[in-house]
């Protein structure tokens, strides 16, 4: 099936041209950082994590969100989303992808790797990460091509397939619950020591996987003779403003039991991320976006009529989508280390290298999703007008 | 009975998996195995059961107290200087009272305590949340309660840093051994590679050879205590007994092993009663 890749129009070239060489230059940025050291990033001694690790789990929520799609397809039977559950299949192997990329970049002896596996740690979170999001991966990997590999040839998908998918359906959840818990276990970060991370990660999860979804089919639609349909966009709407809903509400928690409560430890990385602490602000503009985003978007998603429309719906994507890559891939992890363990603020922020080399992992994922989407849409082309069974 | 060629290999295959896994479980079973420094020890050798410490702040006075214990620690262990806090590489330093015991100072507390600066270092916890999500087990607890770490087994991925609520851990953001001076390097000592977590080892390295840290040696009298926690007359003991003494971050259960006596004797009693 590979082959339908190699084949496209001239815009699909540049593209490709364009991801390939945005890839080419953080390759090059990670060579330097790979000789000089992590120094290279705006990583500390007291901002341990920063960039790489909150793209990290940020995707891991876009890889969980997949079972959005397969769920209710396969477990309730919504047909509507019959066409589509390939698109999120092939998405959650592009963004696991990404994940174990933002991994190795983050590491500073990414030689050791497989040390992971010939030390195994049970005790460890992050062992059980690394089991998680690569048998999600495989799970991915093989449902994804043997449906599509059926679909090809017009006959319906193998029946040994569907326990592999109901374990992915049961599977997903798991990876970014694991996920949670790399930060919810850590005695004395008090930003992250919440009972409810797991559950705010689902929730901001199942809000932006669905909605970056959305705007992934429309632009299908429109550069494609592939309609995803408009009924399953509709419906993938109506996910993304319940998701978002429970997110901003599992948020409002957070920020109730840390201020109200009073206690300086858990109130300290709030003041510091939405009005500053002991005047050091970095993230106070980025923090108060991400937070009128999310509430402009559930402005116009919980009114069904603007909803309905679908480049309105769109915008509202595009908000949710940037209000939650803020809130997750960037605030959740500077959060959790200012200010430090000695209740002194030391602030972080990205250098240029390593903006280019986070830049250069969202164009291998992009790659990686377009050579897959070209897969798809190009036997989706083929196979027009037949309806399979499966 | 005969067996063809592809039922032996069949047996053949299947004993020998079993065997290379019982030779692990056999080895996992053997609790009470030597380890490799128990096949010749070294008779001369300091042991505990569990190793701690009391800093005594009322015994530093100048600051070339804390500057000659930091000094003797960082040039024994290679410890290198990248000039810049970003980077930086700390095994033993000091801070404020506010900033050792977060939470606990008050704006009426003794001028001499709040202004004064306290002794930093791991705290080798009995109950360490590094070791617990060290994917590698590159960073582990030794039978004598000092908190080690395998520079050669650890792929950064810095998640110690982030569970250590005590900032003890540094990282190798640069290479090391560009920043150390080729005369201030102890040869006794290895240097480490870039990308690798590390910090204080309560001196793993002297101790094995019958001598105290380094810190402790040159410390004012009194001032850094090492002994054995589990050894009722132990100086340590000893003085835990008798003097009032707090830890860091207590209520977060990782048991540190290291303790502070804060007040000194001059401000331990109201003057009136004096």
């Amino acid at each position: 099936m590979l082959e339908t890749a190699l084949t496209g129009s001239r815009r699909y070239w540049t593209w490709i041209i364009f991801l390939l060489a945005l890839m080419g230059i953080g390759f090059l940025a990670y060579l330097k950082q790979f000789s000089y050291g992590l120094g290279i990033t705006g990583l500390s001694r007291d901002v341990s994590w920063g960039l790489y690790i909150g793209q990290f789990t940020f995707l891991v929520g876009v890889a969980a969100s997949g079972v959005m799609l397969v769920l209710p397809y396969y477990l309730h039977n919504f047909k509507q989303f019959g066409k589509i559950t390939i698109l999120g299949e092939f998405l959650v192997i592009s963004a696991v992808i990404m994940c174990v990329l933002f991994i190795m970049a983050d590491m500073g002896q990414p030689m050791r790797v497989v040390n992971i596996f010939l030390h195994p740690s049970l005790n460890s979170i992050l062992f059980w990460d690394t089991i998680v999001l690569n048998g999600y991966l495989l799970l991915n990997v093989l449902v994804g091509w043997t449906i599509l590999g059926s679909e090809r040839k017009g006959i319906a998908p193998p029946k040994w397939v569907k326990p592999f998918i109901y374990l992915s359906i049961a599977w997903a959840p798991s990876i970014h619950t694991v996920t949670a818990f790399i930060y919810a276990g850590l005695p004395g970060r008090h930003y992250w020591l919440s009972a409810i991370m797991a559950a705010r990660f689902l929730a901001s999860a199942f809000a932006g996987g669905p909605a970056l979804l959305i705007i992934l089919a429309l632009i299908i639609r429109k550069f494609t003779k592939f309609d995803p349909g408009k009924e399953a966009i509709q419906t993938l709407g109506k996910i993304v403003t319940y998701f978002m809903l429970t997110n901003v509400f599992f948020f409002g928690l957070e920020f109730f039991t840390a201020l109200y409560s009073g206690i300086p430890g858990h109130s300290h990385p709030f003041k510091y991320l939405f009005v500053g602490l002991e005047g050091h602000g970095r993230l106070v503009p980025l923090m108060w976006a991400s937070v009128l985003m999310a509430l402009g978007s559930l402005l116009i998603l919980i009114f069904p009529k603007a909803r309905k429309n679908e480049s309105i719906l769109a915008f509202a994507c595009v908000m949710v989508f940037l209000s939650l890559w803020i809130d997750k891939g960037f605030g959740l992890i500077i959060g959790g280390f200012v200010p430090n363990m000695f209740e002194r603020v030391f602030e972080y922020w990205p250098t240029i290298p390593e903006t280019l080399i986070t830049i250069a992992i969202w164009a291998t994922g992009f790659f990686v999703l377009t050579i897959l989407y070209k897969i798809a849409i190009s036997i989706r082309e083929e196979t027009a007008g037949i309806e399979i069974e499966h | 009975m005969s067996i063809n060629r592809r039922e032996f290999l069949k047996i053949a295959g299947i004993s020998t998996i079993a065997g290379i896994g019982s030779v692990g479980l056999f080895d996992r079973l053997r609790k009470n195995a030597l380890e490799a420094s128990d096949y010749s020890p070294n008779l001369d050798a300091l042991t505990a059961k569990r190793w701690a410490m009391v800093v005594d702040m009322s015994k530093f006075t100048t600051p070339e107290d804390y500057q000659k214990c930091i000094n003797a620690c960082h040039r024994t262990h290679n410890v290198p200087n990248f000039g810049n806090p970003k980077d930086e590489i700390k095994w033993i330093w000091t801070d404020t009272y506010e900033h050792t015991f977060p939470g606990q100072e008050h704006e009426y507390m003794p001028e001499d305590i709040k202004h004064r600066n306290f002794m930093l270092l791991c705290n080798h916890c009995q109950n360490p949340a590094c070791v617990r999500v060290c994917p590698t087990k590159a960073t582990f607890k030794r039978k004598d309660g000092i908190v080690m770490q395998d520079m050669h087994r650890c792929i950064g991925c810095r998640f110690c840093m982030a569970a250590c609520p005590f900032g003890a851990r540094s990282f190798n953001y640069r290479n090391p051994r560009e920043f150390i001076k080729e005369e201030d390097i102890n040869k006794e000592y290895p240097t480490r590679m870039i990308g690798v977590v590390e910090k204080c080892t309560f001196c793993t390295e002297r101790l094995a050879v019958g001598k105290m840290p380094a810190c402790v040696e040159e410390a004012p009298k009194g001032g850094l205590v090492f002994g054995d926690l589990d050894e009722p007359n132990s100086e340590v003991r000893k003085i835990l007994s008798t003097t009032y003494t707090i830890r860091r971050k207590p209520d977060l259960g990782t048991e540190p092993s290291v303790f502070y006596v804060v007040g000194s004797s001059e401000f331990s009693i109201v003057p009136e009663i004096q």
